[in-house]
C-alpha cells in the first residue's frame, strides 16, 4: 500500500500497519501551497546568491541547483515570509493573496 | 532430552534469553528483575551471546532505545519493574502503536505509593490498556516457558505487537525452584531467526515509523491494533501447540485445574494459583468437594468468551484480584471476568477478592476460607458487596 | 558429645511427610539466605524437588531475616510462607530474644541453633519447644576447619543431619563435587570446607 493511495476516506483496513510510510518523501505529495495568504516573489536581479534565504524556509521550497537558488517551490511554499525578512538584498518581497 | 535445573525465576528468563541471543537490550536496573540484565551482561562479556547491550540513564530511556533498535529491525528486549514500567509508560503506548514485536520481561512489583518493593500486580494492570499482549506465570517453569514463545508471537505477522511476560517479584523471580530447561538448538529452532519485513536501516527501503496521525486516521489505527489484538489469540495457541509439541508442556488462555466436575471456581493469576492448587487438592481429598481453580495465564488478549463458558456452570465463583484499581466493583480481573459473565447471561455468584498486595502473603489455609465462602454464597445466594479482601486486618 | 545420627534420622523418616518445611532464621549479611539455596541445590542433586526462597523486605545488614525450603518427592506448588515448619535452623542465637524462631513449629521435628551456649542455656529461650533442640557451635566448627568463621558450611551439614533429607555419605560427595566446581580456582579451601562438614556431622548433638 503506496501513502499516495490511503487518505482520509480509507478504511482501517486499508491503512498500513502503524501507519508506517514504506517509502521516502512523501511529503511531497502533500500541496501544502494551498494554504498561501501571502505569496514570496523572486527578484533575481536583485539575488547576490548568498543562500541566506534557503536554510530558513521551514518547508523547503527554495530550490538549489549547483549552488544557485531558483524560483520558489509554490506547491509547497505556505507564504510564511521568513525568506524576505531574512534576504538582506530585497530580492524577495510578499504580496497579498497566492 | 530436557535439561533438568534448579533455577530462580529471574535466572530462568536470563537463560531463556541467552538461548535466543537477541540483537539489543537496553535496560535500567530496578529491583526485584535487576538480576535479569546483570545475567545477560554476564553472558555478553564471558562471550556467550552478542547481544548489544545499552547501557541507559533511566527506563524511559530504555524502552525508547528498546523502540528504536526494534523499529531499525533488529530483535530487541528489556526488563524491567514496578515505577520503572511507569517510566515506561508513553513509550509502551508507542511501542504497540508502532506494530513493534518487543518482548518485555516484567517481574511484578507494587507501584509506589506507598513505596514497597514486594509481589503486586499494579505494575502490569496500569499498564493492560498500553496495547501489549500479557503473559502471565504461576511457576519459574512457566515464566521461561512463555518467555521462550514470546518472540514467535510478537514477530507472527498477524499480530507484530509487543509483549509483555509476567511473573511475581520475589516469590518466583527469588525463589529457587526445579526446572526443565529446552536444550539450546531446539530453543534456537523454536524462537527461529528474525527476518522482518520492512525495517529502517534497510536502504533498499526507505520507510517512515510513527507519523503523526490526525483525528482522521487514529481510531482506524486503534482499530486495528485492536484487530491484532484479536489475532494473537489463534497465534497465541498456536505456538502454545508447537510449544507442548517439543516439551509436552501444555498452556492455552488460562489452566483449568480440577475444572472438569466442579462447582466452586477461584479465578487467579500468577503464583498464588500454586498455592491454591494445593488447596484444591486438600479440599477434595478431604471433603470431597467439586472446587476448582482457573489460572489466567493470558491477560491481554482477554478470553472473554472462552472463560465465560468455563465459569457459567459454577453455583458461585470468586475472582482474585493482587492489584487495586478503585474502581466501584473489584480489581481489573474482576472486572473484566464479571463483564464476561454478563456478556454470556450467566446467573453464577461472583465475588471479587483483594488479596496479596504489596506482598502480603496467602496461605492454603486461605483459599480453603474463600471456598468456604463461595459455598456458603451459593446457598444463601447472599453476595456481600461487589468486593472483599484476603488477610486485610480491620476491626 | 554423643552421635545420635542414626536414630534420629530413622524417627525423622517416620514422621516425615511428602514435603519437608524449614524455616532459616539468621541476621542480612550472615548467609542464612545462601544457606537455604545451598540445601536447595544439594536436595536438587539428589533428586528431590526444591524450593528455596528468602523473605524479602529492605535490605540491611544485621536485620532479622527469614529464609525457606520445601524439599520433596513431588513437584512443589505452593508459593507461601512457612507458618508451621518441621524444622528451624537459627544461624544467629541472638535472635533467640527477638524473634519467635519456633513460632508453629512441629513438635515432631526439631530446631537446630547456631551457639556457643550450651543446649541447657538455650532451651529456655524456646518458649518452651517440645520437639528436638540440637545444638552446634558452627563458629568454633568454621574456625578449626577453614580457619575463619562461615557458619554456612556447618549449618547446612547440621540441617542436613537432623532433617535426614538425604544420606550423609550422598551429602558429602554432592558437596565435594560443588566445592571443587566452585572452588576450582582455590583448592586449598576444599579440604576445609569439607573438614567442617563432616566435623559437623561427627559432632552434632541433640
Amino acid at each position: 500500500m503506496r501513502s499516495i493511495d490511503i487518505n482520509e476516506r480509507s478504511p482501517w483496513q486499508d491503512i498500513t500497519e502503524g501507519n508506517k510510510i514504506y517509502e521516502p518523501a512523501t511529503s511531497k505529495h502533500f500541496c501544502t501551497g494551498e494554504w498561501r495568504t501571502a505569496t514570496p516573489e523572486f527578484i533575481k536581479e536583485n539575488c547576490k546568491q548568498c543562500l541566506l534565504c534557503v536554510p530558513v524556509c521551514p518547508d523547503s521550497s527554495i530550490p538549489v541547483v549547483k549552488g544557485e537558488r531558483g524560483e520558489f517551490d509554490y506547491d509547497h511554499c505556505k507564504g510564511c515570509g521568513i525568506c524576505a525578512k531574512v534576504c538582506p538584498f530585497g530580492a524577495i518581497t510578499m504580496r497579498e493573496g497566492k | 532430552m530436557a535439561i533438568r535445573e534448579r533455577l530462580s525465576g529471574n535466572e530462568a528468563v536470563a537463560y531463556a534469553i541467552k538461548q535466543i541471543n537477541p540483537d539489543v537490550m537496553p535496560a535500567f536496573p530496578i529491583t526485584p528483575s535487576t538480576e535479569i540484565p546483570q545475567y545477560v551482561a554476564t553472558y555478553i562479556a564471558n562471550g556467550e551471546i552478542d547481544t548489544e547491550f545499552i547501557h541507559v540513564e533511566s527506563e524511559h530511556s530504555a524502552m525508547s532505545a528498546t523502540l528504536g533498535a526494534s523499529a531499525a529491525g533488529a530483535r530487541a528486549l528489556t526488563a524491567t519493574s514496578s515505577c520503572g514500567l511507569a517510566l515506561m509508560w508513553e513509550e509502551l503506548y508507542v511501542a504497540a502503536s508502532d506494530r513493534l514485536p518487543i518482548v518485555l520481561a516484567l517481574v511484578n512489583r507494587a507501584l509506589t505509593g506507598p513505596i514497597n518493593i514486594n509481589a503486586d500486580h499494579s505494575d502490569s494492570m496500569g499498564a493492560r490498556d498500553a496495547g501489549w499482549i500479557q503473559i502471565y506465570a504461576e511457576s519459574n517453569q512457566e515464566v521461561y516457558d512463555n518467555f521462550l514463545q514470546a518472540f514467535p508471537i510478537a514477530e507472527h505477522k498477524d499480530v507484530h505487537l509487543p509483549v509483555m511476560i509476567c511473573q511475581d517479584g520475589f516469590i518466583t523471580s527469588h525463589g529457587v525452584e526445579n526446572i526443565l530447561l529446552v536444550e539450546d538448538d531446539k530453543a534456537k529452532e523454536f524462537v527461529g531467526e528474525y527476518e522482518p519485513e520492512h525495517f529502517l536501516l534497510n536502504s533498499k527501503e526507505p520507510m517512515a515509523v510513527g507519523p503523526y496521525a490526525v483525528s482522521n486516521y487514529y481510531m482506524e489505527t486503534k482499530k486495528a491494533q485492536r484487530e491484532a489484538m484479536q489475532n494473537a489469540k489463534k497465534v497465541i495457541l498456536e505456538m502454545a501447540e508447537k510449544f507442548e509439541k517439543m516439551t509436552g508442556r501444555k498452556y492455552g488462555f488460562f489452566e483449568e485445574y480440577r475444572m472438569e466436575d466442579a462447582e466452586y471456581a477461584i479465578v487467579i493469576i500468577g503464583s498464588a494459583a500454586g498455592t491454591c492448587k494445593a488447596a484444591v487438592d486438600k479440599i477434595r481429598e478431604t471433603t470431597g468437594k467439586k472446587v476448582g481453580l482457573v489460572k489466567i495465564r493470558v491477560f491481554r488478549p482477554f478470553p472473554e468468551e472462552e472463560l465465560a463458558a468455563v465459569l457459567k456452570n459454577m453455583k458461585a465463583v470468586a475472582v482474585m484480584d493482587r492489584s487495586e484499581m478503585f474502581s466501584a466493583t473489584s480489581g481489573p480481573l474482576g472486572a473484566e471476568v464479571r463483564a464476561a459473565m454478563y456478556q454470556a447471561k450467566a446467573d453464577t455468584e461472583v465475588v471479587c477478592y483483594f488479596y496479596g498486595l504489596g506482598g502480603r502473603d496467602i496461605t492454603v489455609e486461605d483459599f480453603e476460607q474463600v471456598y468456604d465462602n463461595l459455598e456458603e454464597m451459593a446457598k444463601t445466594h447472599e453476595v456481600k458487596g461487589m468486593y472483599d479482601y484476603i488477610g486485610l486486618r480491620e476491626k | 558429645m554423643r552421635r545420635p545420627r542414626q536414630e534420629n534420622q530413622r524417627k525423622v523418616k517416620e514422621t516425615m511427610k511428602d514435603t519437608i518445611e524449614l524455616r532459616w532464621h539468621g541476621r542480612g549479611g550472615q548467609g542464612a539466605k545462601t544457606a537455604a539455596l545451598l540445601l536447595a541445590d544439594v536436595a536438587f542433586k539428589t533428586g528431590k524437588y526444591v524450593q528455596g526462597f528468602p523473605e524479602y523486605g529492605p535490605e540491611r545488614m544485621g536485620a532479622p531475616i527469614t529464609a525457606y525450603n520445601r524439599i520433596s518427592e513431588k513437584p512443589i506448588t505452593i508459593h507461601s510462607n512457612i507458618y508451621s515448619p518441621d524444622f528451624v535452623a537459627v544461624v544467629d542465637d541472638g535472635l533467640l530474644e527477638t524473634v519467635d524462631v519456633t513460632a508453629g513449629l512441629s513438635p515432631e521435628g526439631a530446631i537446630v541453633v547456631n551457639t556457643q551456649k550450651s543446649k541447657e542455656e538455650i532451651v529456655p529461650l524456646l518458649k518452651g519447644y517440645q520437639g528436638k533442640v540440637y545444638t552446634i557451635d558452627a563458629r568454633a566448627i568454621s574456625v578449626e576447619a577453614l580457619g575463619k568463621n562461615y557458619p554456612n558450611s556447618p549449618m547446612l551439614a547440621a540441617v542436613v543431619a537432623v532433617t535426614g533429607v538425604m544420606e550423609p555419605e550422598v551429602f558429602l560427595s554432592e558437596m565435594k563435587a560443588s566445592f571443587e566446581h566452585k572452588f576450582a580456582k582455590k583448592p586449598e579451601v576444599i579440604e576445609g570446607n569439607m573438614k567442617a562438614l563432616q566435623m559437623t556431622l561427627d559432632f552434632i548433638h541433640e
